[in-house]
């Protein structure tokens, strides 16, 4: 094993900071994705897909002079509509969890070629007023983009969390992933609501996208790079929770950080991996 | 209703004439095509980089048919897509040789694809010329020609290149932080040049290594600025130099002095923070390794259908240098041996030198290799510009130092 250190206390507080800016953004990507598989049992592995595709339109935007941030005005309603029709076309053939996995995963394929043949497989950098920002606190770097990150998805899980507890909407979905027939007895619209939280997901995918092209440079093939670690934060995390994906997130992020900081970087994925095991095997119940 | 019988003669003799036709035609039309069948990576990771090679064999393909092709036959490309995929490539090549009976192999683009195009060669006896294959220890085919000219030893020639380079600037490091990914063809590299270091007496004060695909570069840059290195040696490929310069920027730090062996050249040469970054070359679009014959006109073919693929950099550096050099190997033993026997062209490389515009290349080395013509670069006024050996500047270039 390489060589164990003592790391700087600016160090290690520079390093813990960096992991949870980029935790929040495995929470941000990894929201919608445990919205649609808890409540409406579909593994939507679109979801990178269409991350990506919201941070090549925001960085297309941006170019042509649009603040990056203002781009949400456009992209989240897009999205909305996107993943509410997507979700409408799959529900005709009924999928199973395993067989939406399949579906979605050509569908990513697909994505990744448009992407592609707009953009070109080369890598794009968005360039803006946002990257250069940054502000020192308490003798700590705080990069603009990657707090931004961290205000929406905490902002947005919250949010989530609140209308799933408090509002009718909220306990019909809830109810519906629960048991569908006897929510339906109770005059809940299964059809409506799927539809409107399979949107939501999709604009929560946007929105990670526009934080991805503040933050990243972006190539189609990185769609693949954040899958393992997304869906490590969300089955940490439990299916259907709006604040657990931003939490698991957060601490496989820290968790990351301070093995690159203390040990190899090569040993960091094999701590966020060994934490998915080890809570899978002392709650097996949190994949289900 | 009138009909007119068709006899068995008249039948026989529009047959004929029909044949003798189409032979006519046939001939009038020009001899076949030699068949050149290869993969690129058009989909999939490395297709920003198989891209540079997909144009590059296009400009190949299209000067040499103006001049009248190969031993008086045009070419004909059969450019298949390996998704990035090296067991997806082995494939492939088994079927341009089996189904598409191909007359010639060109390699693929990266290392594994290579590796897996190399052994398909070997099974049936076809030269194969290749790109940028970056671990010379793996070649074990005879017939297998390199167009990346890195020498038989890179982890040793390549490091002592560069320090030799650094001793010679204006501020000689003493002490060096070597990060690196651990990519095949990048960690032999680093590995090599941590021994190169210790044995110039320089101090080693940090070495990490992180798996390729990292996405979180902050922890990597804080522990380069908590070691305060003269130099950093970073093992890069693709994005991850720029993915550590973005790192480093964020906590306000500006390595003294940088190294990055693959990146991605124009992502990283539009950063600010790239000031003054060094690399490694073949070959660049300036003096004087344009003045190698046909390099001009293949620079400003380049920059051209660059331009027109709208890729982000046009300019032409390592992959397109070797990519170009790569068709002129093959161009060079098909009219050395006077002919598409695949032994014969072998044997006419092995014993003969060939122009490129890399300059003059031998392949009578381990592995077919012959010298190390890497060259290093350096990022100045936003351009990558060669600042060492001094006979390969242009202008008075110099290293610079912060």
């Amino acid at each position: 094993m390489p060589g164990f250190l003592l790391p700087s206390a600016t160090l290690l507080a520079q390093s813990i900071l960096s992991g949870i800016f980029v935790g929040a953004l495995y929470g941000l990507l990894g929201l919608g994705l445990s919205l649609s598989w808890g409540l409406l049992r579909l593994i939507n592995l679109a979801h990178f897909a269409f991350a990506f595709l919201a941070a090549y339109l925001c960085y297309q935007l941006a170019t042509m002079g649009m603040d990056p941030l203002l781009t949400l005005v456009a992209i989240v309603p897009l999205f909305f509509s996107l993943g509410a029709a997507l979700h409408a076309a799959l529900a005709r053939f009924e999928l199973s969890p395993f067989n939406s996995l399949l579906v979605t995963f050509g569908l990513t394929g697909i994505v990744e070629a448009v992407i592609q043949s707009i953009w070109t497989a080369d890598f794009r950098k968005l360039e803006s007023s946002y990257g250069e920002r940054h502000f020192k606190i308490a003798g700590l770097f705080v990069p603009l983009p990657e707090l931004v990150t961290l205000l929406l998805a905490a902002g947005l899980s919250l949010a989530v969390w609140a209308v799933l507890r408090y509002t009718d909407l909220g306990k019909a979905l809830r109810a519906s992933a629960e048991d569908a027939p006897i929510a339906a007895a109770f005059g809940i619209n299964r059809r409506r609501n799927a539809l409107l939280l399979a949107g939501t997901c999709s604009a929560l995918a946007s929105v990670a996208g526009v934080c991805l092209a503040l933050g990243f440079t972006l190539a189609p093939s990185q769609i693949y790079a954040w899958i393992g670690v997304v869906f490590a934060a969300v089955m940490l995390g439990g299916l259907g929770r709006a604040l657990a994906p931003l939490i698991a997130g957060i601490v496989i992020g820290v968790s990351e950080a301070v093995t690159m900081a203390v040990t190899a970087p090569s040993w960091a994925p094999l701590v966020s991996f060994t934490l998915l095991i080890a809570i899978l095997l002392l709650r097996p119940g949190r994949a289900a | 209703m009138n009909a007119y019988p068709l006899s068995r003669r008249t039948v026989l003799g529009a047959g004929v004439a029909g044949l003798a036709a189409a032979t006519g035609l046939a001939q009038a039309q020009g001899p076949q095509p030699i068949r050149i069948g290869s993969t690129l990576a058009l989909t999939g990771p490395l297709s920003a980089t198989a891209q540079i090679h997909k144009i590059v064999g296009e400009i190949y393909i299209e000067q040499a048919n103006k001049r009248g092709g190969w031993l008086g036959r045009p070419l004909e490309w059969v450019l298949k897509d390996d998704q990035s995929k090296p067991d997806l490539a082995r494939t492939l090549y088994e079927q341009l040789v089996t189904v598409d009976k191909v007359d010639l192999l060109m390699g693929p683009y990266a290392t594994g694809a290579i590796l897996s195009a190399m052994g398909v060669a070997q099974r049936y006896n076809k030269v194969l010329v290749h790109h940028t294959f970056g671990v010379p220890s793996l070649v074990k085919y005879e017939m297998a020609f390199p167009a990346w000219s890195l020498g038989p030893d890179p982890a040793n020639t390549v490091p002592n290149t560069l320090f030799d380079a650094l001793a010679a600037g204006p501020k000689p490091p003493k002490t060096v932080a070597v990060v690196t990914s651990k990519f095949p063809s990048v960690q032999f590299m680093s590995a090599g040049a941590r021994e190169v270091l210790k044995k110039r007496g320089l101090t080693e004060v940090l070495f990490l290594e992180w798996d390729f695909g990292n996405r979180d570069f902050g922890p990597i840059a804080n522990r380069i600025k908590d070691a305060q290195p003269d130099f950093v040696w970073v093992g890069a490929i693709g994005l991850d130099g720029n993915l550590l310069l973005d790192a480093m920027r964020k906590i306000e730090y500006q390595p003294p002095q940088h190294f990055y062996l693959y990146p991605s050249p124009g992502p990283l040469v539009t950063l600010p923070e790239a000031k003054n970054a060094l690399s490694v070359t073949i070959f660049e679009d300036q003096p004087p390794f344009i003045n190698n014959p046909g390099a001009a006109e293949f620079v400003k073919l380049y920059h051209e259908r660059a331009a027109a693929a709208k890729l982000p950099d046009i300019s032409v550096e390592v992959q397109a240098g070797a990519s170009y050099t790569a068709w002129q190997i093959l161009a060079a033993g098909v009219a050395g041996a006077k002919s598409l026997d695949e032994r014969a062209i072998g044997a006419w490389l092995k014993a003969n030198t060939v122009d490129t515009i890399q300059g003059k290349l031998r392949f009578n080395g381990p592995g077919n290799y012959g010298d190390d013509l890497m060259r290093i670069k350096q990022v100045q006024n936003g351009h990558w510009t060669v600042v060492w050996p001094k006979e390969f500047t242009s202008g008075g270039a110099k290293l610079s130092a912060s």
